[in-house]
């Protein structure tokens, strides 16, 4: 009987999930015969299962049901808005009625008689008028696929038994290739690889579920929830056919749920002021997921009012979660960002829709914890569009290896920010109060030894460690000092025993390659345990970090030399290699200018006219971008300087820069940025990169863009660096960078704006690619 | 059917296990330390692609401490809630059919032994105590916090 029971609680669960979405489809078409006939088919079904079982409340309700559905079949009534409203509310009682029993509990004493009453058909006046007879077949076109139920549980086994064979292989093949067996074996072992590579495949997609199976309560929910608030809301879900790993699927519904949510209450505006505003009286709602390497990415757009970043940071000011002086200093995105601070919320009024104290926080931390990333944009007035990226599956993690002595640990790459050298030059570190502080590239960060944190001994000094810098889930960043960084692997990670998991430092544990188990970091865990306070204390430091830079001149240090004719000159001395001399015979005429031959390599040469009398020494400087190099002949080299002084420009682009001051005297600035360009830009250089310039500064840039940048084969540099660029991507708004005659690509982040100012909405990653291929190719 | 012992020695002392709940002995060579777990934890080890939590027998009952620097190492590998560990003992004796039910020892044990004693079983030769594998594995220091 308990078998039958679970059967019919199954069954019904199924139904219910694939009914949310027909029954709107319903009242959007009364006259849809075949959306009808499944929820007729429901009722019908939970009506006959409950005479079995004696459940009266809920025969009573599925009968009254069936009744008004099969007086709508036969075409004695008409669909109406009160009559789907009144099957909703039946259905959803059953729901809740097939929860109960699912519970293993007796259902409850209580009266239906209302909803029963609101089936009646009349209530509101409506007068039945008989509607054409729908004539027709209705075509069952869809064949119910041969399925069985499965526990989960199970699923899990063979799961983990196959990742056991994978690893079990890693381990023969690494066996195989330390004993050369024969060939007949390498065979057989191949084949054997190739199979158990194939049921990873398929173990792993039977655990992937539809997104569908998130989606579908969807638009009833959105249905529901717009005409309570007297909106209305178009939802358009795309995508339901991705895969998800069910696990994943359950960690996204609540977060999901809520950004919908959110964005029909808050979002979206009634039909008045949405008329008054010029847009359709209809709001619009489109939840798409799609698959992107081994991400899921989950679109939330509305056409709504958009998020108010100003409003933001009042709010959060007035909180005292930002001091106003930094507070004036956030850019858009990081006004947004203000929205995941726990405790914010913008709605104007808390409604029981949403604002019910769980925030945006919540969703932030719940998706972090998956390994995933919330994204926000929006235009005020415009809209809004929220981006979740999820990994594919829980149990296979990027990771990094480090070690510390002999030990090799792993840390989830999803946490990590940036990795940086603890000698490098952007890095300062100092003990403040016993307590590391790590200044990297003007941030301030909280810095812990991995080795204190796990009391190992450790023989390396700070400065000689490498700093990982990590963003557990919350948002704020420490650095993590540890002895060294090895890879970069994918790892199956399994839960580690409870005695290690009471540490708070573990996630898991796994297998490296040589089959000795690793231990996965929780970096959130590494924090609580190095003393690291996660809160607060990271907004101002990204507050900071976008502060104008000091205007305290930086020196640039050069080198003074005389030219053969005379004049005073001083060239950049980082983009001096060496100085060379040369003999006359190394210097030659060739295809149409002066080159010299050094060793293997003939450089141009610049800074001469003609060729040196026989005999003579040429005194040359190496100049080199990076990737090319050239020649520069001298005098005599005068001094080591540096510029302090003001750079009064040439009024001619040419081989001098401008005029400064050093040491007193004039002195003319090479520009080697034209050299190099007179001299080896025509020169067909096959293998020069071309160079693109970056704001250093713009952490978005440095990124996100920045990946695509180099994918499309540019090499970046910085705001800062002395190259010539070929290429400039400066976000919309910001000041022209002086003196670059050179393309430059403006991205703005609004989707909307006119696109005759010749800028590219910073995700088009269409347009950009376009437009990097077509400077790349120019260049080359 | 009586129940299967499975004798092994812990601190100079034989002890039974129930061999039911004994997967397979298992020599251990390499040790991977957990740095901050519980002090009877003694590292982790891999068995055929599966990570085993090491527990330290003589830690575990604070009867001192097994060297495991080195050397190979005789463990009964068990598997408690989905994770498997490996009990590190002095050495694997015999197995054994227990000829009677545990019963209560009313003598006073060591603090340790005491946490884990499930009673004592009577054997062919000798009476053995019955040690509790879980509570083995949970620690005397977890248990006394």
């Amino acid at each position: 009987m308990d078998d039958l029971i679970a059967d019919f609680v199954a069954e019904c669960r199924e139904m219910l999930e694939s009914l949310g979405g027909e029954i709107v489809a319903w009242e959007a078409q009364p006259e849809d015969r075949s959306r009808l006939d499944s929820i007729f088919r429901f009722v019908h079904t939970v009506k006959g299962n409950c005479g079995f079982f004696e459940f009266p409340r809920l025969e009573a309700l599925s009968h009254a049901a069936e009744d008004a559905l099969a007086d709508v079949r036969a075409g004695r009534r008409q669909a109406d808005g009160a009559l789907v409203s009144a099957v909703l509310a039946v259905i959803d009682r059953i729901g809740e009625m097939v929860e109960v029993i699912a519970a293993g509990e007796s259902l409850p004493e209580g009266d239906d008689a209302k909803l029963i009453q609101g089936l009646a058909p009349g209530a509101d006046g409506s007068v039945a008028v008989p509607a054409a007879a729908v004539v027709g077949e209705v075509k069952n076109a869809s064949v119910a696929p041969r399925t069985i139920r499965l526990s989960v549980e199970l699923l899990d086994r063979v799961m983990s038994g196959v990742s056991d064979m994978v690893l079990a292989r890693n381990e023969l093949a690494r066996r195989l290739r330390d004993n050369a067996a024969d060939v007949a074996v390498d065979g057989a072992f191949e084949r054997l690889s190739g199979i158990i590579a194939e049921m990873r495949d398929a173990i792993t997609r039977t655990r992937m579920q539809r997104i569908e199976n998130l989606f579908v309560s969807l638009p009833r929910m959105v249905r529901d929830l717009s005409a309570e608030l007297g909106k209305q809301v178009l939802v358009d879900v795309e995508g339901g056919d991705v895969e998800l790993d069910r696990e994943m699927i359950e960690m996204i519904r609540d977060p999901l749920t809520h950004i919908v949510r959110n964005a029909v209450d808050h979002g979206i505006e009634g039909p008045a002021e949405r008329l008054k505003a010029g847009k359709r009286e209809i709001g619009f709602l489109s939840v798409s997921a799609r698959q992107s390497g081994n991400q899921i990415l989950i679109d939330i757009c509305d056409d709504g009012r958009g998020i108010d970043g100003k409003r933001l940071v009042e709010k959060a000011v007035a909180a005292g979660l930002i001091e106003a002086a930094d507070a004036v200093r956030l850019s858009p995105a990081q006004q947004f960002e203000l929205m995941f601070e726990a405790g914010l919320s913008t709605a104007a009024q808390v409604t029981n829709i949403s604002g019910r104290g769980v925030g945006m926080d919540v969703v932030r931390s719940n998706i972090e914890r998956i390994g995933g990333v919330v994204e926000v944009d929006s235009r005020l007035g415009v809209g809004s569009r929220m981006t979740l990226r999820v990994p594919l599956t829980l149990t296979i993690i990027p990771a990094l290896t480090v070690s510390i002595g002999s030990q090799h640990f792993a840390i989830p790459r999803s946490a990590i920010e940036e990795i940086v050298r603890a000698n490098g030059d952007s890095v300062t570190l100092s003990q403040l109060g016993g307590a590391g502080v790590a200044t990297i590239r003007g941030r301030r960060v909280p810095e812990v030894a991995l080795a204190d944190i796990l009391e190992l001994p450790s023989s390396l000094s700070d400065e000689q460690r490498t700093l990982v810098v990590l963003r557990p889930g919350g948002g704020d960043v420490f650095a993590l000092a540890v002895d060294k960084v090895h890879d970069h692997e994918e790892l199956v990670v399994k839960p580690a025993a409870p005695a290690v998991m009471a540490t708070g430092l573990y996630a898991g544990t796994t297998l490296a390659d040589d089959g000795s188990p690793i231990l996965l970091f929780d970096p959130a865990g590494l924090a609580r345990v190095g003393g690291v306070k996660l809160e607060g204390q990271e907004r101002v430091g990204r507050a900071l970090e976008t502060a104008p830079v000091t205007s305290e001149r930086v020196s640039v240090p050069v080198l003074l030399f005389r030219t053969l004719d005379g004049a005073r000159r001083a060239v950049r001395l980082a983009t001096v290699d060496r100085i060379e001399d040369v003999s006359a015979a190394a210097v030659q005429w060739a295809a149409g200018q002066l080159r010299v031959q050094l060793g293997e390599a003939i450089l141009p040469l610049g800074g001469c006219d003609a060729r040196p009398a026989h005999g003579e020494k040429l005194r040359m400087f190496r100049l080199s971008d990076g990737c090319t190099e050239m020649g520069l002949a001298f005098k005599e080299v005068i001094d080591m300087a540096e510029i302090v002084g003001e750079i009064v420009p040439a009024e001619v682009p040419g081989e001098v820069a401008g005029v400064t001051l050093i040491g007193g005297e004039p002195a003319e600035l090479v520009d080697v940025h034209w050299l190099f360009a007179r001299h080896c830009g025509t020169a067909g250089q096959g293998k020069r990169e071309a160079v693109c310039r970056l704001p250093t500064d713009d952490a978005w840039m440095q990124n996100m863009l920045r990946p695509i940048v180099e994918a499309a084969g540019y090499r970046v540099v910085g705001t800062d660096s002395e190259e010539p660029a070929d290429l400039v991507i400066a976000a919309e708004g910001s000041a022209d960078p002086a003196g670059e005659k050179v393309p430059t690509i403006r991205l703005r982040s609004d989707p909307e704006a006119p696109t005759n100012d010749g800028s590219i909405y910073r995700y088009d990653r269409a347009g950009l690619m376009t437009a990097l291929k077509a400077v790349g190719g120019g260049v080359r | 059917m009586n129940q299967l012992l499975l004798v092994v020695t812990i601190g100079g002392q034989q002890v039974a296990l129930p061999a039911s709940a004994v997967e397979s002995v298992v020599e251990l060579d390499t040790l991977i330390p957990v740095p901050r777990a519980p002090a009877h934890v003694a590292g982790l080890s891999a068995l055929r692609s599966r990570v085993l939590t090491v527990i330290d027998c003589m830690r575990a009952l604070e009867l001192g401490a097994t060297d495991v620097s080195d050397g190979i190492h005789e463990a009964a590998v068990v598997e408690l809630d989905g994770h498997h560990y490996a009990l590190l003992v002095d050495s694997v004796e015999d197995v054994v059919e227990a000829r009677s039910e545990p019963a209560p020892l009313r003598a006073a044990m060591g603090r340790g032994w005491e946490a884990v004693s499930l009673g004592l079983v009577e054997t062919g030769a000798t009476p053995l105590l019955l040690i509790d594998v879980a509570a083995l594995i949970e620690g005397v220091e977890a248990r006394a916090a």
